[in-house]
């Protein structure tokens, strides 16, 4: 019953932000992980926000969804947190026996904790608001300027496509051949590591001859479709700037020009941050 | 009729009949030397005329699959010659000519979807084509509508019944306006439901928009509605004609491992008996009159 | 050994926006030494049910009792002991085999079993035997280099070497050619025989089921809606086909030919049976 998993996160609102060219929400995101680590300063932080707490709201994606991308980062942002504050050395603040704070280490925790959280919360708004499919299609369209990978840029994204296309089907069949086995009566959960990976062979046997087997059937149905490589082919769906892109562009350099100047100015701020 | 006309082709543009192969045969190349190379096929002649429906039938072994992959391009024979509206197999130049004329749909029906989602999957043998954006959009749309998908137009493949993927996949190879398709066996993996949609729509192609269909399977009651049935046994054809002639040979199919339809098979055990029935009954009224008259 | 289904339900994904309830409250008593016919269209619950029956899926409530024990109220061991007793070969089978041998291959559930090596041994050569193969032959041959029936062959075989003595078979000739077809439910009809296993086939082919069921379980939309002789459910031709279903072809004829000859049987489901009663009641001589 691997049916109705969802590949990646992708969460279809209709919203202005899913409707932007994958293009723009690649460039865009790649942009902002960039800045984030240009900018120094709480204003600029409190840009990186601002303009990301926007984007949210715009996408109609549901709050929680995008928070539970963190999940799996909380361990890090801790730690993060609590390495950098101990162990930065400077104007100590506060000690006790070994353990000291200094002025630069709280700084430091804070931003730096900050910054992978603006950097997660980034991208996963990206693969929430653009379907696998339209990713792979701006990979491809971004790829394809860049000299050096040029010539690589179709075959990648059509790797990555075929790879979207097969793993429901290859989720299914890894449930039926676990289940095969076990009617078999393998028993995959008891015994040392050793035994247990040994216990694995009668499911990853099978499941790479099908895989192969897919491969070379799919190959061929491919080529009788006339498929030949990238020379020459056309598409469906060309991508093309519309004003909502220009927007987000002039939106993306305005942010970027804020948070690069935020560097720049200096803070009569009651924080001890200089 | 609107612009589907356009899929009637009773003269393909060469004059050529669609499908020829002539003294084709075939044997799989085997590793071992000292082992005898098995014939897949031995000595093949078949023609195929614009707007036939041509039913191959045989089990599974008897060389119907090598002879698809020929016709396709996908394996060069060791001799003989096929061609595709004379166009000849061997001829590398030809062959993405050969493959957009003679389209091509297999038995896994996962295994020849290409994209993650039905319309663009449709598309693909377009773009591999370089057909305009625009024109590619209305091809879909109507290819899904002729295969009765137009609904799934957005749908996930793996969301779809097995039946439904094959349909997919026919709208794929239609979308790219072959003058003939080649089933090879479409409808193997699927349970009775899916293989009634596929035949009913491989039908309504042929009947309905003159679609040259070159059916292989090894239902036979697939091959009811066929103009010919071929019948394959070892790599060589053993018999050829229309459905009633073929089905009556109930003797020769059985000793070739081949079902009959089951009333066929009734009348022929009770021609044994001494009844005076025809040879050729195919359907349960046809049975019931011949044994009420 | 009897199974005894109770209330079964079973729902996929419950709580989430794709909950689907597969089994709905199913209540079968399935008899020792019967071969029993499982039919229903695709997204009936048919696999559902047989992956409850050897313990592979848990029940949302409900269970199943093999010769009285709850085997899903018992320990791990036990549990993978039920899966030796009820053998459970699933569709397309031959994408199972992993060994570098066929008879590799087979001895891998004996082996699960932790049986002696002379057992294992035996039971191998047993099994493939008993699916028509020549155990000499094929015994050190790789299982990929195999045709297609071959292939599915080996892979039952190796659900038969740890003989179950309730044998499921999820479609066991899917994608096969007639012959290949006969071939395996002759064997299975053959061991069911000989042994007096529980067979319980899952299949599409409403002949097929005709001629070897001694039961047919009918399943429509997760429910069990006929456990019978094949004569009593086929006699329910209107209610099968709303159903998706069908009977044999031989049935509809049998049933057509009652209108002129009111005396016919028409409980009949092979083609021989359908010959022998039309020679009864029409006479040898009557068309002669």
């Amino acid at each position: 019953m691997f049916k109705d998993i969802t590949l990646g996160q992708y969460y279809p609102t209709g919203s202005v932000i899913h409707r932007l060219d994958p293009r723009t929400k690649i460039n865009f995101t790649f942009a902002y992980i960039i800045l984030l680590f240009v900018v120094n300063n709480p204003v600029g932080y409190l840009i990186a926000i601002g303009i990301l707490a926007l984007v949210i709201a715009l996408s109609k994606i549901p709050f929680v969804y995008v928070a539970r991308g963190l999940k799996p980062l909380i361990f890090i942002v801790v730690l993060t947190f609590v390495l950098n504050m101990f162990m930065t050395p400077g104007q100590v603040l506060w000690q006790w026996k070994f353990l000291h704070i200094s002025r630069q280490g709280l700084k430091l925790s804070i931003f730096m904790s900050l910054r992978l959280v603006l950097l997660v919360t980034g991208t996963s708004i990206m693969t929430l608001a653009t379907s696998p499919m339209d990713l792979t299609d701006g990979m491809e369209a971004d790829m394809s300027v860049i000299p050096g990978i040029k010539r690589f840029a179709h075959d990648l994204a059509m790797m990555m496509s075929i790879a979207l296309r097969f793993i429901p089907t290859l989720m299914e069949e890894t449930d039926k051949i676990i289940k095969a086995q076990k009617a078999r009566g393998a028993d995959f959960e008891t015994g040392n590591l050793i035994e247990r990976a040994k216990a694995l062979i009668p499911i990853l046997v099978p499941l790479f001859v099908s895989a192969f087997r897919r491969a070379d059937e799919l190959a061929t149905a491919m080529e009788a479709r006339c498929y030949r490589g990238g020379a020459g082919r056309t598409r469906m769906y060309v991508l093309s700037y519309q004003k909502a892109d220009t927007i987000a562009y002039v939106v993306l350099a305005a942010t970027a020009a804020a948070m690069i100047l935020s560097r720049f100015i200096s803070y009569p701020w009651p924080f001890p941050f200089n | 009729m609107n612009e589907q006309t356009a899929y009637i082709k009773h003269q393909s543009p060469s004059g050529e009949p669609i499908i020829r192969v002539e003294n084709l045969s075939y044997a799989y190349p085997v590793e071992d030397e000292n082992q005898e190379p098995k014939q897949a096929l031995s000595d093949i002649n078949l023609t195929v005329n614009p707007g036939e429906f041509v039913g191959i039938i045989g089990h599974n072994g008897s060389g119907k699959s090598t002879l698809s992959k020929i016709l396709n391009g996908i394996i060069v024979p060791d001799s003989g010659d096929a061609w595709i509206e004379g166009m000849n197999t061997k001829d590398a130049e030809k062959i993405w000519d050969i493959r957009k004329t003679a389209g091509m749909v297999f038995q896994n029906p996962d295994n020849q979807l290409v994209s993650s989602v039905v319309e663009t999957d449709v598309a693909f043998g377009m773009e591999n084509l370089g057909v305009p954006s625009d024109k590619i959009k209305e091809k879909v749309t109507e290819v899904l509508d002729m295969v009765g998908m137009s609904d799934y137009r957005k749908a996930r493949p793996h969301q779809l019944s097995g039946g439904q993927k094959q349909r997919i996949a026919i709208a794929g190879i239609l979308a790219m306006k072959p003058d003939c398709i080649i089933f090879d066996e479409p409808t193997a993996m699927l349970d009775p439901n899916g293989r009634g949609e596929v035949m009913k729509t491989i039908l309504d192609l042929n009947r309905n928009h003159g679609m040259t269909v070159l059916h292989i399977t090894h239902y036979m009651s697939e091959l009811v509605n066929a103009d010919r049935i071929v019948v394959m046994d070892n790599g060589k054809i053993v018999a050829v004609g229309t459905p009633r002639e073929i089905f009556s040979k109930v003797a020769m199919l059985k000793k070739i491992g081949l079902d009959v339809p089951q009333m066929t098979e009734l009348a022929y055990l009770l021609r044994q008996d001494g009844y005076d029935l025809p040879q050729d009954i195919l359907t349960i009224r046809e049975m019931v009159e011949a044994l009420c008259h | 050994m009897s199974l005894k289904i109770e209330h079964l339900d079973h729902i996929y994904a419950a709580g989430s926006p794709f909950e689907f309830q597969a089994l709905k409250d199913i209540n079968v008593e399935l008899e020792d030494g019967c071969f029993i016919a499982l039919i229903g269209h695709t997204g009936s619950g048919k696999s559902t049910l047989i992956q409850h029956l050897n313990g592979l899926i848990e029940p949302t409530s409900g269970t199943v009792y093999l010769d009285g024990q709850d085997i899903f109220d018992q320990s791990k061991e036990d549990l993978i002991k039920t899966r030796f007793s009820v053998g459970l070969v699933f569709q397309y089978p031959e994408h199972q085999l992993f060994e570098e041998t066929v008879a590799k291959d087979v001895a891998y559930g004996p082996k699960n079993l932790k049986l002696p090596e002379d057992e294992i041994h035996e039971r191998v050569k047993w099994a493939i035997e008993m699916v028509g193969l020549d155990y000499g032959k094929i015994k050190d041959v790789s299982p990929f280099e195999l045709s297609g029936g071959q292939m599915r062959r080996v892979a039952i075989a190796g659900v038969l070497a740890m003989r179950p003595k309730v044998l499921i078979l999820d479609e066991p000739t899917a994608g096969l050619d007639p012959h290949g077809r006969d071939m395996i439910l002759g064997q299975i009809q053959k061991l069911h025989k000989a042994a007096h296993n529980t067979v319980i086939l899952v299949s599409h082919s409403m002949e097929d089921v005709g001629r070897y069921a001694d039961r047919i379980l009918v399943m429509y939309h997760g429910k069990a809606v006929y456990y019978d002789t094949p004569t009593q459910v086929f006699r329910h031709v209107d209610e099968l086909e709303k159903m998706g279903l069908a009977v044999p072809q031989v049935k509809y004829l049998m049933r057509a030919l009652k209108k002129q000859y009111p005396e016919i049987n028409d409980d009949l489901f092979t083609v021989e049976d359908a010959r022998d009663e039309i020679e009864r009641v029409l006479g040898r001589e009557h068309h002669v």
